[in-house]
């Protein structure tokens, strides 16, 4: 129970000369959703066919559900993994129902579980036409229902949003927080997403198949220590004359503020009588994201440039 | 075991949806009846002529037609799912790599030898019902079982080809390249052979060569259970060596296993 679902441990692999992830050390543990963010080819999608035992590690250990995902024994638990690749083009001539029950057949599952998932995603309508008269938006809820197939313990989706309109990407965070609590381990690959914060309980942020960073999104602003922005309305500039609020001012009725004075700035605000509102932003996972990325730019020595680093600079001040 | 029946049982619905099974078998039909009362047209006369010569010509029109049917109906069967990810969603299902070229195996190599039991089997029936001669079953039983595995030989190499191939349209040149070598330029190739070997290149050793293209082997069960009048060229020279029709089957069955044993190793070999 209290075992990791996944647990990767100094994994390595490289194709041929170029090396695609060095020494990553992952564990996901029952039920825990994790944000993989990299952009393309950062090695998002080498580390999920490792994890799925479509290719073996060069170097260290890869175990899913106490098993070595690449070895013949550990089949039978694929039909508790669902897997959403990131490009895949579905049998253009069968009808959705045909495609989803094919899949769910393989995975021991009956044509009823395929109807039911296609009501779940939102195309049960359309189940009886061809998957070439699908709109972007109905094949990536067919590749979703997919996934979803045989109640996975494990998840692996890349780039799931991807084509789905606002309510649909709504919808779909809705199913990933219901499967949480069913216990199952998500992985939700993708470049930086907006709204995907509150669904993930680890980001690990990789590039050129290194860890940049992995923790909690408030963990990695804390480390990347990202100002939260605080907007008082009212105060009529009188911000510049308090001395206590004077250094965190970057513009009228605009604070910059440190992550851990955070709370001391707000409550000195609130004080004041005069404020009308407030709005409070902390720094977001694609602030997050862009500051850990120029972090590696700046400690690799060909790619130091000096727009960077005043950016980092604006950013400390 | 149910994998297999999985895969196997969409590839061959593939193939009546795309009404390969359909055109395939109306194409057999076609040219066996056609071949069997109007094949003595020439010779100035319509109707059904002696049953060797009917086999003969069918078997030198199915070596052309059948690999290069085969070949069309699968040559994109891997490489077409590996340009659209199912390949690679496939594999990490529960399915072995086995499991799913034995599953498509058995589906596409069903559309093929369901056509061609239709297809010639009937013009077999209706020689059978005039004729009433039960010699005409026997010799089309042959005809057709050879047939199926000329078929299935050839839907083995397309695998290797379709495994190989890192997109589409590779696979169908090569496709087509290999059709033309089997078909073509082996016999061509070994017809020069056998004039240019001043020396004379010896019954056996001939036979031997036509044993390394299934489409020789083909034409050679076929051939050897006909009155030898019927036949000319090189192939008259090899239908006097000594292997029984039994024996040549079982060569061409070989030639199913091999190339499929070759797909499997491919497969397994393959990066994804």
């Amino acid at each position: 129970m209290n075992s990791p679902i996944v647990t990767l441990e100094n994994v390595s692999k490289h194709y041929k000369n170029l090396p695609a992830l060095s020494s990553i050390n992952l564990q996901l543990a029952q039920g825990e959703v994790l944000g993989l963010f990299g952009h393309n080819g950062a090695g998002k999608t080498t580390m999920m066919k490792l994890i799925l035992g479509v290719i073996s590690a060069d170097a260290g250990n890869v175990t899913v559900m106490g098993m070595k995902p690449d070895n013949k024994s550990a089949w039978h638990m694929r039909a508790k993994m669902g897997y959403l690749p990131e490009n895949v083009m579905f049998y253009e001539q069968l009808t959705g129902l045909e495609v989803l029950s094919y899949f769910s057949r393989l995975k021991g599952q009956s044509t009823a579980h395929a109807k039911a998932l296609l009501e779940q995603v939102g195309i049960a309508h359309a189940m009886d036409r061809q998957v070439k008269t699908y709109s972007k938006g109905m094949r990536q809820r067919l590749g979703l229902a997919q996934a979803f197939i045989g109640e996975p313990k494990l998840l692996l989706l890349d780039e799931p949003t991807v084509g789905l309109d606002p309510s649909a990407t709504a919808e779909f965070y809705q199913s990933v927080d219901r499967l949480k609590t069913q216990g199952t381990s998500v992985v939700l690959c993708s470049h930086v997403l907006p709204g995907v914060e509150q669904h993930i309980d680890r980001a690990m942020i990789i590039s050129g198949g290194k860890t940049l960073a992995l923790g909690t999104i408030a963990e990695l602003r804390g480390q990347a220590n990202l100002p939260t922005k605080i907007k008082p309305l009212g105060l009529n500039g009188t911000l510049a004359n308090d001395t206590l609020l004077r250094p965190y001012l970057i513009g009228a009725d605009n604070l910059q503020v440190p992550e851990q004075e955070k709370l001391m700035v707000l409550r000195h605000l609130l004080a004041d009588d005069s404020l009308r509102d407030i709005s409070v932003e902390s720094a977001n996972l694609e602030q997050v994201y862009q500051y850990y990325l120029q972090q590696k730019a700046s400690t690799n020595p060909e790619k130091i440039n000096n727009n960077s680093a005043t950016e980092n600079n604006k950013a400390g001040a | 075991m149910r994998e297999i029946i999985t895969v196997a049982n969409k590839e061959f619905h593939d193939g009546l949806r795309n009404r390969w099974l359909l055109s395939i078998t109306l194409i057999f039909a076609v040219l066996s009846v056609g071949l069997t009362y109007f094949g003595a047209a020439a010779s100035g006369t319509v109707g059904v002529t002696s049953l060797s010569t009917t086999i003969a010509s069918l078997a030198s029109l199915a070596v052309f037609l059948i690999p290069l049917i085969a070949l069309l109906l699968s040559y994109d069967s891997f490489v077409g799912e590996q340009e659209g990810g199912t390949l690679l969603l496939l594999l990490t299902y529960p399915l072995s790599k086995n499991q799913l070229l034995l599953g498509k195996f058995f589906g596409q190599g069903g559309i093929i030898t369901l056509a061609t039991l239709l297809g010639f089997g009937a013009s077999a029936l209706l020689l059978y019902i005039q004729h009433d001669n039960f010699a005409i079953i026997e010799t089309f039983a042959y005809f057709i079982l050879s047939a199926t595995l000329l078929g299935l030989s050839f839907t083995a190499i397309a695998y290797m080809i379709s495994l190989v191939a890192s997109e589409k349209s590779k696979a169908a040149g090569m496709a087509l390249l290999t059709w033309f070598f089997f078909a073509l330029v082996f016999d061509l190739a070994l017809l020069a052979l056998l004039v240019s070997a001043d020396s004379g290149l010896s019954q056996s050793a001939l036979t031997q060569l036509m044993m390394l293209n299934p489409a020789d082997v083909f034409r050679l069960v076929n051939l050897a259970g006909l009155d030898s009048t019927d036949v000319n060229g090189a192939l008259a020279v090899a239908i006097n060596a000594n292997l029984t029709q039994g024996q040549l089957l079982l060569i061409l069955l070989s030639w199913v296993i091999a190339p499929l044993a070759m797909a499997s190793v491919i497969f397994k070999n393959k990066k994804l």
